[in-house]
């Protein structure tokens, strides 16, 4: 009985914290490239309503979060060409993707209120995926998987190869990048996409996963606790990864307290507790740091090359 | 050929003035090619969206009363905007602010004097301000980007009015709904014109619009901030407390923000309830930027924004498109603007191939 | 040098506009190999246009480049690098928060594992008897440290021509000598070097050939031994030298500015904590403060001028009063003005007007602000005083900051300092990357004020602007201030030896090994 009750928390912290995980290994990328784009929670939403539309028009999950990726990416451009190209603000323009992500999504997704498809759940057998303890392990949809994956795989990336080494390079002195002959801007094009393409996946958990369905707005501001994530984690991949495990706890406090009513302080305590410990963690962490030297020295910095 | 930017001596007086106009008409074409594309009537949605709250007259009024609070905020927020200081939570502040002054509201149900009132506005204000501290403090005090923090209160603040509207300020009479009391006659305030829908808000954002103006031309603070963001270590230099900056933008921003939560609560629902948070406080981002920062610019940008939110309801009954829909012109409309930015800064360059004589 | 080879570079008239500036004006040079080849010529003279375009980093609009008889086109750094052209900047292209071989890793075109290429640079190392720990991370390094990154990266691609800008701005003379042997050695094995400086001393030792450039055009090519600095000089400016008028015989009042003990913590990963410093600066005296970049003399200038406050009120006394408290607004109204290092964005903000920027500066003094309003025709007329008296080239004071060139601008910027009269004035790099007559025009302003009976500190990092203009002078090291040395009673190599902390050469070098290595 106990055990069954942790069990099943965990597997629901393994599987809430996804989105949060997927999205922030994106945006780890981005911001090691020098860019910070606020923008997660939008192309969230734009990948949730496309995986959702792809997903119920081919009855092909993987079509699903193919587009969805596709689609995070593309709305990433738009944000790419504003400020690479541009050399408009980042925090702005950013934010102006998230506000477009909201409205385009919801104009999307008009047609699909009220719809459900089959949850893209665990592609294990029966046996495995159901059963009481196995379930932790095998019980997952292939996205949960699929995030693990990610983490690791960019952390040996940017840690192991040279292209890694060269885009954390761009991230941390543009200019010296530039003059060693190095296409800040290329890379960085390359980066945003990436991360894009990361927030667009983790939208779709939001609509194939958890609730197989598509609800205006339904990423719930998952994509700024995403952003605040890969500042708790000083810009580690693997610290990212326990991170969103500590985010996913928080939630599925949250989820247990409304679910069984035993409620010794109000549910919207529990809903506002994610946003209340991002920000404890963020001053502490900047507090422990003198200088916050684990940014990307250029984080945030417009870069126009002058040839 | 090959396009690049040049950069100019001087940023051209000329783009800063041009680049908003373009940016509402470009915002007008490529939102009727995107409307088009996906299967509703591209011209006519844009039609309702920017046109009908303009040429239909008993519309003006919505306008107005949309206009007011955008405009109040988005004059706080340039301040902060101009030092390089951004608060993103304005809408956590606008809830804040409505919260704290509808709390005078409860507690005095029995005072019969306009003084509620008064002390209501401040409250507002006050209320405001605080929930803009907490990034300030966090800012000021341990390094922390007030991006996030500020952003994520407005969840915070959200959750707060579903706690309090649900539970402690619940109207005993409201058949169960989450929301507070009405507030009483001595509690609301009037319209500004009797007998018309303009709302008291109004007058605060044209006398508001003006402090505004006076201030960041003319006074040292102004000065202040546009170093600060300019050159943060120029402005160490020149004496300006970098502290004192980021808590005087983010409490001013947060009072404003809470000075129009609670004049929306107070003269438009007499009341909150779940329908009181309404994307003001991010909408009037984008006022703060279509507006140049320029206090008068932000007026003009806060009525041409409440055009688009008029508009989208209009849309929405006349073209059946989601009144959100609103939100996607607002996010053109600002990146196009922020790109029109570069044009005031560079110059576009049109060069054709390097020459075959050059390049031996 | 055989002249049977064809020359390893020979550039025929090379010109390259930019918008309102014709940078490179036919500019025709020609390097044989194994040559050191000194590129001369003052700021803006369009040196680092000329190199810019060899390493491949610009086009020129016309010209040729003939590279080992060749003509060729230099698309990018990468081809440069391929034909065997390498670059060591002025400015570091490095990345602090990686280590030394990931920084050189990057700088290569070849891949190659990090293993090899260690093994790599210790041969490099080896061969020219440098000293460097490949795994230090580079935020650690000493800046004649980074340079080693620098050099090393551009001498593992055995390049046939190396093109050093600037390379002894940030050196203790004693590092400018060992830096003179590696590239002697070098050129030894055949490999040309292009070195660029506006030095003279530095070029008459190293230099067989010199290219002098002024104003984008070659104004002659010779061979340096063979002419006075004075001579050259003249060359590089088009005019004759100006001495400054320094009055005879001067006399100095009562202290007028002292710091005792002046201690602050490093702030942030890459600052320097300054340690008991101490000196006293009296009415009339010019100090000078000498030391390589980044010993703590930006940090010193912040606490002088009130950006940070001392621990102490009393760490820094003005007139006697205790002013280490008192921010800059406060320390300017007690008399104090401080000018630091970095124009654009700390000394003057590029993007305001000339009105706006004496507004920064000059409102407590001159009064330009009521009741919290700012009076534009006081302010305005402040400036066009600044511009008028200092003989600044603009249109007026409504022109950005920022459209200045960098030698007006910094005369604008000492200006609006100087025309406060100031009690003690604290200048750092007064005349760095300005064109040799404002300089003078600087120089001279600077003891014209302290004639009139102002206290002031000049930190530079040039040792003969130092001498030249100090009654005094100091030597600043790793946070660490030596005593007060009259000028005249020392010697060059006290001070470069003080420059690169107080132990002998050698003795410096094994300590700096063990540093290496403790890390």
């Amino acid at each position: 009985m106990t055990l069954d009750l942790i069990i099943s928390a965990l597997v629901t912290v393994v599987g809430i914290s996804t989105p949060i995980l997927l999205a922030a290994t994106g945006e780890l990328v981005v911001e090691k490239s020098g860019v910070l784009n606020l923008g997660v929670e939008g192309m969230m939403l734009i990948g949730a309503v496309t995986g959702f539309a792809v997903t119920f028009t081919t009855f092909n999950p993987y079509l699903g979060v193919l587009a969805a990726a596709a689609a995070g990416a593309a709305s990433s451009m738009v944000f790419a060409v504003l400020v690479l190209t541009f050399g408009a603000n980042q925090v702005a323009t950013g934010l102006a993707l998230a506000i477009l992500g909201i409205g385009l999504s919801t104009l999307i997704g008009a047609g699909f209120v009220g719809i459900i498809v089959i949850p893209f759940s665990s592609i294990f057998p029966d046996f495995l995926a159901r059963d009481p303890i196995w379930r932790l392990v095998f019980g997952h949809s292939p996205l949960v998987y699929f995030a693990l994956f990610m983490v690791f795989a960019t952390y040996w990336f940017l840690n192991s190869t040279r292209a890694g080494l060269v885009l954390r390079a761009v991230g941390e002195n543009d200019a010296s990048a530039h003059s060693i002959g190095y296409s800040v801007i290329g890379i960085r094009y390359a980066a945003i996409g990436f991360g894009g393409a990361m927030a667009g996946v983790a939208g779709s958990y939001f609509s194939m996963v958890i609730t197989p369905m598509w609800a205006e707005q339904m990423t719930a501001g998952r994509g700024w606790i995403a952003l605040a994530l890969v500042v708790f984690a000083g810009w580690k991949p693997i610290r990212l990864w326990l991170g969103a495990y500590f985010f996913g706890i928080l939630m599925t406090l949250e989820l247990y307290a409304k679910a069984s009513g035993f409620s010794f302080l109000p549910s919207q305590f529990w809903a506002s507790m994610p946003y209340l410990m991002a920000i404890f963690v963020l001053a502490v962490i900047s507090a422990r740091e003198r200088t916050g030297s684990e940014a990307p020295a250029c984080l945030g910095k417009p870069f126009m090359p002058t040839d | 050929m090959r396009i690049r930017f040049e950069k100019r001596p001087e940023p051209s007086k000329f783009m800063q003035a041009i680049t908003p106009i373009a940016a509402i008409a470009l915002t007008m074409i490529i939102g009727a090619l995107l409307f088009d594309a996906l299967g509703y009537d591209g011209q006519r949605t844009i039609k309702e969206f920017f046109l009908t709250p303009i040429l239909a007259s008993y519309k003006w009024q919505d306008v107005a009363t949309k206009a007011a609070p955008l405009i109040i905020i988005a004059l706080g927020l340039s301040l902060g905007n101009q030092a390089k200081i951004w608060n993103i939570g304005a809408e956590g502040q606008y809830i804040v602010g409505a919260l704290a002054g509808a709390g005078v509201a409860y507690l005095t149900p029995a005072v019969e004097s306009h003084i509620i009132l008064v002390l209501m506005l401040i409250a507002g204000v006050a209320g405001g301000a605080v929930w803009a501290a907490i990034p300030a403090f966090l800012r000021a005090r341990f390094r922390v980007s007030e991006v996030l923090t500020s952003l994520m209160l407005v969840y915070v603040a959200l959750q707060l009015m579903g706690w309090l509207i649900n539970g402690p300020w619940k109207d005993p009479q409201g058949h169960n709904f989450p929301q507070t009391a009405a507030f009483n006659d001595w509690q609301i305030l009037p319209r500004a014109i009797p007998g018309t829908y303009i709302p008291p808000g109004l007058v605060f954002a044209i006398v508001l619009t003006g402090i505004f103006w006076v201030v960041i031309k003319r006074s040292i603070y102004g000065f202040d901030v546009r170093v600060s963001g300019a050159a943060p270590h120029a402005a160490r230099y020149g004496g300006f407390d970098s502290a004192r900056t980021i808590w005087s933008t983010l409490l001013i921003s947060g009072g404003m923000a809470g000075l129009a939560g609670i004049l929306e609560a107070t003269s438009q629902l007499g009341q909150i309830n779940l329908g009181f948070p309404s994307g003001y406080g991010f909408t009037a981002i984008i006022a703060s930027f279509l507006g140049r920062l320029n206090p008068i610019g932000i007026f003009i940008a806060g009525f041409v924004l409440a055009i688009t939110s008029v508009g989208g309801q209009v849309a929405q009954t006349a073209v059946h498109v989601p009144s959100s829909a609103g939100g996607i012109f607002q996010a053109l409309m600002l990146f196009l603007i922020l790109a029109g930015d570069v044009l005031v800064r560079y110059r576009l360059r049109i060069q054709r191939a390097a020459k075959a004589g050059a390049s031996v | 040098m055989a002249n049977l080879e064809p020359l390893r570079l020979e550039l025929k008239g090379i010109t390259k506009r930019f918008p309102g500036v014709l940078a490179n004006d036919h500019v025709s040079v020609q390097i044989g190999a194994g040559e050191i080849h000194a590129l001369l010529g003052e700021n803006g003279a369009g040196k680092s246009t000329l190199v810019k375009m060899i390493y491949g980093i610009m086009q020129p609009d016309a010209g040729e480049i003939i590279w080992n008889g060749e003509a060729m086109r230099i698309a990018s750094p990468k081809a440069a690098r391929k034909l065997g052209i390498g670059m060591v900047f002025q400015h570091f292209s490095l990345f602090d928060a990686l280590t030394v071989l990931e920084n050189i890793a990057l700088g290569l075109d070849a891949k190659i594992s990090q293993r090899d290429l260690e093994v790599e640079i210790r041969r490099v190392l080896d061969q020219y008897g440098l000293n460097l720990d490949p795994q230090r991370v580079v935020s650690t390094l000493s800046v004649g440290e980074r340079q080693r990154i620098e050099i090393v990266r551009a001498l593992l691609l055995n390049p046939k021509l190396l093109i050093m800008d600037e390379p002894t701005s940030v050196l203790t003379p004693q590092e400018v000598e060992q830096l003179f042997e590696t590239l002697r050695k070098l050129a030894a094995t055949g490999c040309s070097i292009l070195y660029i400086s506006h030095k003279l001393h530095e070029i008459v030792a190293l230099c067989e050939t010199a290219t002098i450039l002024r104003g984008g055009k070659v104004v002659t090519t010779c061979d340096p031994r063979t002419k006075t600095s004075r001579a050259m000089a003249e060359l590089m400016i088009g005019g004759s030298l100006k001495e400054i008028a320094k009055g005879e015989g001067r006399s100095f009042g009562a202290a007028k500015f002292e710091v005792r003990n002046l201690s602050m913590a490093k702030r942030g990963d890459f600052g320097m904590a300054l340690e008991k410093i101490s000196f006293a600066v009296r009415a009339g005296e010019i100090f000078g403060i000498a030391g390589v970049a980044g010993n703590g003399q930006n940090e010193l200038l912040e606490v002088l001028g009130g950006e940070f406050l001392a621990p102490d009120a009393s760490a820094i006394r003005l007139n006697g009063a205790d002013i280490g408290q008192l921010g800059p607004s406060a320390r300017r109204m007690a008399g104090l003005c401080a000018v630091p290092e970095e124009r654009n964005g700390h000394a003057a903000v590029g993007e305001f007007n000339l009105t706006d920027n004496v507004v920064l500066t000059a409102r407590q003094r001159r009064g330009f602000v009521l009741r919290g309003f700012v009076d534009g025709r006081k302010s305005s007329a402040f400036a066009s005083l600044v511009i008028s008296t200092f003989k600044v080239k603009a249109q007026g004071p409504r022109d950005l900051a920022g459209s200045l060139s960098g030698g007006n601008l910094q005369k604008f910027i000492m200006g609006r300092e100087i025309l406060q009269a100031p009690d003690v004035l604290i200048v750092s790099q007064p005349t760095w990357g300005v064109d040799a007559g404002a300089a003078s025009a600087i120089r001279q302003a600077l003891v014209d004020l302290a004639a009139r009976g102002s206290a002031i500190v000049v930190i530079s990092q040039d040792l003969d602007e130092l001498l030249e203009l100090s009654d005094s002078l100091a030597v600043i090291n790793l946070g660490h201030l030596s005593d007060m040395m009259k000028v005249g009673e020392i010697s060059i190599d006290e001070i470069g030896l003080l420059m690169g902390g107080v132990h002998g050469s050698a003795q410096a070098q094994v300590l700096e090994a063990q540093h290496a290595h403790s890390l």
